[in-house]
């Protein structure tokens, strides 16, 4: 090709000139009714873009940003969920042959492969047609893939317990006291798994919120219930009565007395 | 005024070809709305511009507030959130717009496939969009940890063993984002900050350009 040779002004751009007939021709070699950009069609836009702005501010406005509780990584009993616009990925990764020893398929491979195929798209869909309808294999491809991709996030959407999810993560200012040994030896091996790492409720019920008395959380903790194991075998008297004290002694505070927040 | 203010301009710069790029050009009318309803699938990626010029300038106003350390970040974020006037429309313009750039963009990706725009000659073009694509997930999947809370630690767990599971060299890029081959603390959510405020932007901004410079180059492909 000759550098710089062969251009030439066709419209508003500057393509190189070929020989007709040729399938991906410019819009320019068919008259119709164009429109200046500036300023009749920006005029367009920017109106299309207030009225997309007033729908955005609502949509804002009706539903404000989630924020859940601060970061806790000893707080195990969590489940994670990304985004949701990752979560096709994510449920690809609890396919059987996807995940466990096959994890390196559903995590590197698959993505992989299907990013890879996009980014070589022009070099893979070699046909000369660029209507879909007369280049059935790529457009097929196109289809089942974004067919999966609805699908999984589908899935992964309907199997997921959402109350659980808003529960773990609420923000609770109460007076626990992270440092305190109880709490750090006893309670957080024993009662975080299903109360939440702030105790308030997971699988498990909430623990600060309701005004519970020693006598009460002690029986519990003795014997269990029907969901709840019976500790009166693994720990000592004298542990069952510190946790029992100090679960009956939380409650709620606001956010400048709180002990929860890490700030004291 | 005006006119001699731009003749001036043009005398000494040349400034035709650049504004003619910019504004004076014609929309064709298989891809005018006005024209033909159907062609709103056109406007696709005018409104992922669009959405990534409201996360840019939104993004700037929460840089204000946010504090990128462990002790801070969340309590920065609940303090804007609930304290700061108009804190919460501009972190709600971030966090949903986050949500519709990635729908917009992935329509837009649609369009172009099932238009067969992205074929000769204007391949590049496509390659750059995908490019634009990643970049733009790996903008989500950093801005996901910055709050600190803790849908956004345990995910960013998930997401580092992801990066850990590559073979080869999937612990030289989990050390690499979070800083340490075993803790997500303090240096994982500096880095997550570098990269999300100063790295992949960078990035987006050159590809943007690129994007955008082709397209004027080459036109918008004809109706099919």
């Amino acid at each position: 090709m000759k550098r710089g040779k062969g251009l030439k002004f066709v419209g508003d751009s500057r393509i190189q000139s070929y020989e007709k007939p040729k399938l991906n021709r410019d819009y320019s070699e068919f008259p119709g009714r164009t429109e200046e950009f500036y300023p009749d069609f920006l005029l367009k836009e920017w109106l299309t873009g207030a009225v997309f702005l007033v729908g955005f501010l609502c949509l804002i406005v009706a539903d404000p940003a989630p924020l859940e509780r601060m970061a806790d990584a000893t707080d195990t009993g969590y489940i994670p969920l990304p985004d949701w616009y990752f979560l096709f990925l994510y449920q690809i990764l609890k396919y059987s042959y996807a995940s466990g020893p096959f994890n390196v398929v559903g995590a590197i491979i698959i993505p992989g492969l299907a990013m890879g195929a996009l980014l070589l798209m022009p070099w893979l869909d070699t046909s000369k047609h660029r209507n879909w309808k007369k280049r059935p294999v790529a457009a097929s491809l196109m289809i089942v893939s974004v067919a999966i991709i609805f699908y999984a996030t589908w899935e992964s959407v309907a199997y997921h317990d959402w109350e659980q999810q808003a529960e773990q993560g609420k923000i609770v200012f109460s007076n626990l006291d992270s440092d305190d040994p109880v709490f750090n030896e006893l309670i957080r091996t024993n009662c975080t798994s299903c109360h939440g790492g702030e105790l308030t409720g997971a699988s498990g019920p909430d623990l600060v919120t309701p005004d519970l008395d020693e006598g009460t959380v002690k029986a519990f903790v003795e014997n269990g219930t029907e969901t709840m194991p019976a500790f009166k075998d693994t720990l000592t008297e004298d542990e069952i009565d510190e946790i029992s004290q100090f679960i009956a002694n939380l409650e709620l505070t606001d956010k400048k007395n709180a002990d929860n927040t890490g700030e004291k | 005024m005006l006119n001699r203010i731009y003749d001036w301009i043009d005398d000494r710069i040349d400034i035709t070809p650049i504004w003619r790029d910019i504004a004076d050009h014609e929309v064709p009318e298989h891809v005018n709305p006005a024209y033909h309803f159907s062609a709103f699938v056109y406007c696709f990626g005018g409104l992922t511009f669009f959405i990534t010029v409201i996360q840019v300038l939104s993004g700037m106003f929460l840089t204000m507030y946010y504090v990128p350390d462990i002790v801070n970040a969340w309590n920065s974020v609940y303090y804007l959130q609930n304290d700061v006037a108009a804190g919460m429309i501009v972190r709600g313009m971030h966090h949903w717009g986050a949500s519709l750039v990635v729908v917009m963009m992935f329509l837009h990706t649609l369009r172009v496939f099932f238009t067969g725009a992205y074929k000769s000659p204007r391949e590049l073009n496509w390659v750059v969009g995908v490019l634009l694509f990643m970049v733009m997930l790996g903008l989500a999947f950093t801005g996901y940890l910055l709050p600190w809370d803790m849908k956004a630690l345990f995910a960013t767990n998930v997401g580092l063993d992801i990066a850990e599971s590559v073979p080869f060299i999937g612990e030289w890029i989990k050390t690499l984002l979070a800083g340490d081959a075993e803790i997500v603390g303090a240096q994982t959510l500096t880095r997550f900050f570098a990269i999300h405020v100063f790295f992949l932007p960078a990035a987006l901004f050159v590809l943007m350009g690129i994007h955008f410079i082709l397209i004027r180059r080459q036109g918008i492909s004809g109706p099919l």
